[in-house]
């Protein structure tokens, strides 16, 4: 049961509605999904994202202090023996034919995927993954899907994209949410590659801000159908899809009678007829994954073509890019794998100053920096599918942080990976420029890195807001409040005390961590502690105000980034170790580096979220950004005056 | 319409450094990538082609070798064959076997099975021997096509075009036969991961050496396996008297 309290969020009546406007006015606009158990309005089949009181997320939990690491620890599988037998199977033949079919130098020099190795794709099941068998799918679970995009993520991310856009979000919406008519009709031919599909959200004027988008789908007179039109930009595979994820405005007429404009979402087959694409775009990178302008000119949609409720298209959208995020870890951590090798390849041949260049200990530091980035994002990316095969609903935040990682870490190793091939690595024939290139749209795409971090922040401190809020406001004045402090326990208030003098408690998290690793695991604990105590002082200095404080959201972020990582590689370790892997050992010291770094990282970063020099800088750097656009020229004046 | 025996052989995948035990009993197997035996791709493809071509009903896929060797019968399965064979070989004994025994296993499984055609790779890889198939067809008394790099059917006649040292020869043989897939008999397809699941539902019978009358010993032993000598330096020669003083040396001459 919620109060209405005078902390951070409201929380009577938080429709997913009110949060959307809650956080738009505090200038962020972005949208999250949360929505309560309070919440009278109706409900649809529709899978929510569950933020609700209680979670076992790790990273929901962070934001109260708690560490939670039943999803985390031990190293979660979440595939049986005969399911990893299948997908080990299918490991050879797929990756012969990304290495021996798949060109991915002449998709990028012709901008296209080479006919015959697309046929083979359809022949190979690559775009039916996770359909049901039934439906012609190969049914994959998310561990054995991620396993296998790992080799297309070796291999070629253009390809990857041009599968990913396809399946993990073109037609996802209908996989997931769809009704059981919906999926005998369209999955089969999607699952052959007969059908391409795809993911149609962005317009010139909404990307990040999703839910502004103008599209319009007017229902007719006799409720039987909708019509479409609107234009989309930069759709993956919109110029070869036949069947369109496509979210438009609809009207709808809320409880007192007022109109208001809400998001559906719908699937519009190209033979509606009205759909047509523009030219395919030239990019910089992924160039044989097709993107596109889509415009809709008067569509007849037929009812039954939404998917979910009218007005539940945010919802649906959230769900599918929540759904399809932890492809991208398993894919990145792929290539990375491929631009290690290529460095290490390297580094073993080659010869300066009379010695090779794996002897010199500025280049021993690169690869090993290079190898836990990897580490890390593998982690925490089979953490995160083992949680959604698991049966887990509350998984958004972790695979937030995961693709803010991964794509973060693989473009610092393929940029790395370049350095150390030296002027061969900036030549095309070399292959590490083209990946360098089709890395840089990953922090774009799917939710921009930036947005991600607020979101992060936002939801977290939300959660926080729903469970904590009585307690905040009774801290804030104790005297007044000690009826609440007891009721709560004063087992809290002697928790809070004891984690601000920076001891760890024997939580699981230390239990469940191998020795090797268990000064990691302690580092953890404190960030934990620490975490938790930033996020109340920070809801309880700036309640509202915090929604616009991005540079703090985004220090928060990065903790919360470290952390997870730092819990992933600790349980990785420790299950290492636990299996006698010849590895263990290795494993534990690229634990223990990593824990080490982001134990620093993240104290410091939360020292500064209380430094009031950090609110001047963030200040100053508002005056700067204030005067450059209100004069639209730079700012210092030339040293030489001119 | 045959029935086609195909055998296929799990071995070191061809892409793979070799490297000998240090003891010199073999080579380092333990870890190390394996995979079907290229010519015996190319044999089960010629296989799945004569089925799709109605000149054959059935495909059986046949390996002898350890627990792991029905990985490659599963690849065959993959690729199109109807069913499998695999004939445990413990893993004490996986090192001691022949052409020999090998080829009186698939004597005794083309009685059983009812065999018309059995089409093998030429070689494998790992021992080089290249005498399977012409054991077997001796054994047998059926004609024999090896090297093949063309096989024509028609009724009971196969036609096969052999590659040998002088060039290209054409046989004829009446079936049933032996015939042994060189390199260019075909190009393989690959295993989609449709079929890789669908694989899993077809039959794979297990049976022992023995089953098949088949004593897994052998008149051959392997007394010690080596790296072939590093590559030595050349030196360069003023002229031809010091080329023949140097030959001289060197007792080439």
């Amino acid at each position: 049961m919620l109060k209405s309290t005078g902390s951070l969020f409201r929380h009577n009546q938080l429709s997913t509605l009110g949060a959307i406007n809650y956080i738009r006015n505090g200038g962020v606009a972005m949208t999250t999904t949360t929505t309560t158990t309070n919440n009278k309005r109706q409900l649809s089949t529709t899978q929510r994202m569950q933020v609700g009181k209680e979670s076992n997320s790790f990273i929901q939990n962070l934001f109260l202090g708690k560490c939670n690491v039943s999803q985390v620890m031990p190293y979660p599988t979440a595939l049986d023996e005969e399911q990893l037998e299948f997908v080990e199977s299918l490991i050879d033949p797929f990756t012969k034919f990304m290495t021996e079919v798949n060109d991915p130098f002449k998709n990028d020099a012709d901008a296209e995927i080479e006919p015959r190795t697309l046929e083979g794709l359809k022949e190979m099941g690559a775009f039916g993954l996770q359909v049901p068998v039934e439906l012609d799918g190969l049914g994959l679970t998310n561990t054995q899907y991620a396993r296998l995009v790992e080799i297309v993520g070796m291999n070629d991310l253009g390809v990857g994209i041009a599968l990913g856009a396809h399946q993990s979000i073109g037609f996802k919406g209908i996989l997931i949410q769809g009704t059981e008519e919906q999926k005998a009709k369209y999955l089969p031919k999607l699952a052959t590659g007969e059908q391409f599909a795809a993911f149609c959200l962005t317009e010139p004027t909404s990307g990040s801000d999703a839910a502004s988008i103008q599209t319009r789908a007017v229902k007719t007179d006799d409720g039987k159908a909708y019509i479409l039109n609107g234009g989309k930009i930069w759709i993956s595979n919109g110029g070869i899809a036949e069947i369109f994820t496509v979210f438009a405005k609809t009207k709808m007429t809320k409880e007192d009678g007022t109109e208001v404009d809400k998001v559906s979402a719908f699937i519009v087959e190209r033979a509606f007829g009205g759909v047509t694409n523009g030219p395919p775009e030239q990019k910089m990178g992924i160039k044989c994954s097709n993107t596109a302008e889509v415009h809709f000119e008067d569509v007849r949609i037929p009812a039954e073509n939404l998917i979910g409720l009218e007005g539940e298209g945010f919802k649906v959208a959230m769900n599918i890019l929540n759904n399809g995020r932890f492809g991208m870890g398993a894919a990145l951590s792929g290539t990375m794998k491929t631009m290690i090798m290529k460095a290490t390849d390297h580094v073993t041949d080659r010869v300066q100053f009379g010695s090779k260049l794996h002897d010199f200990q500025g280049i021993k530091e690169k690869l090993a920096r290079m190898s836990v980035l990897h580490y890390v994002t593998e982690s925490m990316a089979y953490v995160l599918c083992a949680s959604m095969d698991a049966g887990h609903k509350d998984y958004q935040l972790e695979a937030a942080v995961s693709k803010i990682f991964a794509s973060e870490a693989a473009w610092t190793v393929a940029d790395e990976t370049l350095q150390i091939l030296g002027g061969m690595g900036y030549m095309k024939d070399c292959g590490v420029e083209r990946v360098v290139r089709d890395l840089r749209i990953f922090r774009i795409f799917e939710g921009t890195n930036d947005i991600l971090r607020f979101f992060l922040t936002l939801t977290g401190v939300q959660f926080y807001g729903q469970n904590m809020g009585d307690v905040t406001k009774a801290l804030k004045s104790p005297i007044a409040n000690i009826p609440t402090l007891l009721s709560f326990g004063s087992g809290y208030v002697a928790k809070r005390a004891s984690t601000k003098m920076g001891m760890s408690d024997n939580t699981d998290l230390n239990k469940l961590s191998h020795p090797t690793v268990a000064d990691s695991a302690k580092l953890a604990s404190k960030c934990i502690k620490s975490f938790g105590i930033s996020v109340e002082n920070m809801a309880m200095k700036y309640q509202k105000k915090f929604i616009g404080m991005q540079s703090h959201q985004t220090i928060m972020a990065n903790a919360v980034i470290d952390i997870f990582g730092m819990v992933s590689v600790i349980s990785r370790a420790s299950d290492a170790q636990s299996k006698g892997h010849d590895s263990a050992d290795n494993e534990s010291a690229m634990a223990n580096i990593w824990c080490q770094e982001a134990a620093k990282r993240v104290e410091d970063g939360l020292k500064t979220l209380e430094d009031p020099q950090f609110a001047q800088r963030v200040k100053w750097m508002g005056d700067i950004s204030k005067d450059l656009v209100e004069t639209q020229n730079i700012i210092p004046t030339h040293p030489l005056g001119f | 319409m045959s029935r086609v025996l195909v055998g296929v052989k799990r071995v070191i995948d061809y892409a793979v450094k070799i490297r000998v035990k240090p003891d010199k009993s073999g080579v380092v197997t333990n870890g190390v990538k394996h995979s079907m035996n290229p010519f015996d791709e190319i044999a089960i493809e010629e296989a799945i082609r004569l089925r799709e071509k109605k000149v054959a009903k059935e495909v059986i896929a046949f390996s002898c070798g350890p627990t792991k060797s029905q990985e490659t019968i599963r690849t065959a399965l993959a690729m199109g064959a109807d069913r499998g064979i695999h004939v445990i070989v413990p893993d004490d004994k996986v090192d001691k076997l022949t052409p020999l025994q090998v080829s009186k296993m698939i004597v005794k499984l083309v009685e059983k099975e009812k065999i018309d055609l059995v089409i093998l790779g030429k070689q494998a890889i790992d021992g080089d021997n290249n005498q399977t198939a012409q054991m077997v067809a001796a054994l047998l008394d059926w004609p024999q096509g090896t090297f093949a790099s063309e096989l024509k059917i028609e009724g009971e006649t196969a036609s096969v075009i052999r590659e040998v040292d002088g060039g290209l020869e054409t046989v004829e043989l009446k079936l049933p036969a032996v015939i042994s897939a060189d390199l260019r008999l075909n190009e393989p397809r690959y295993a989609t991961l449709p079929n890789i699941m669908k694989a899993k539902k077809k039959k794979m019978e297990k049976l022992k050496a023995a089953d098949l009358g088949v004593e897994l010993t052998s008149q051959l032993q392997v007394v010690s396996v080596s790296d072939p000598p590093k590559r030595e330096a050349g030196i360069k020669v003023e002229n031809v008297e010091e080329l023949v003083a140097k030959l001289k040396e060197g007792g080439v001459i």
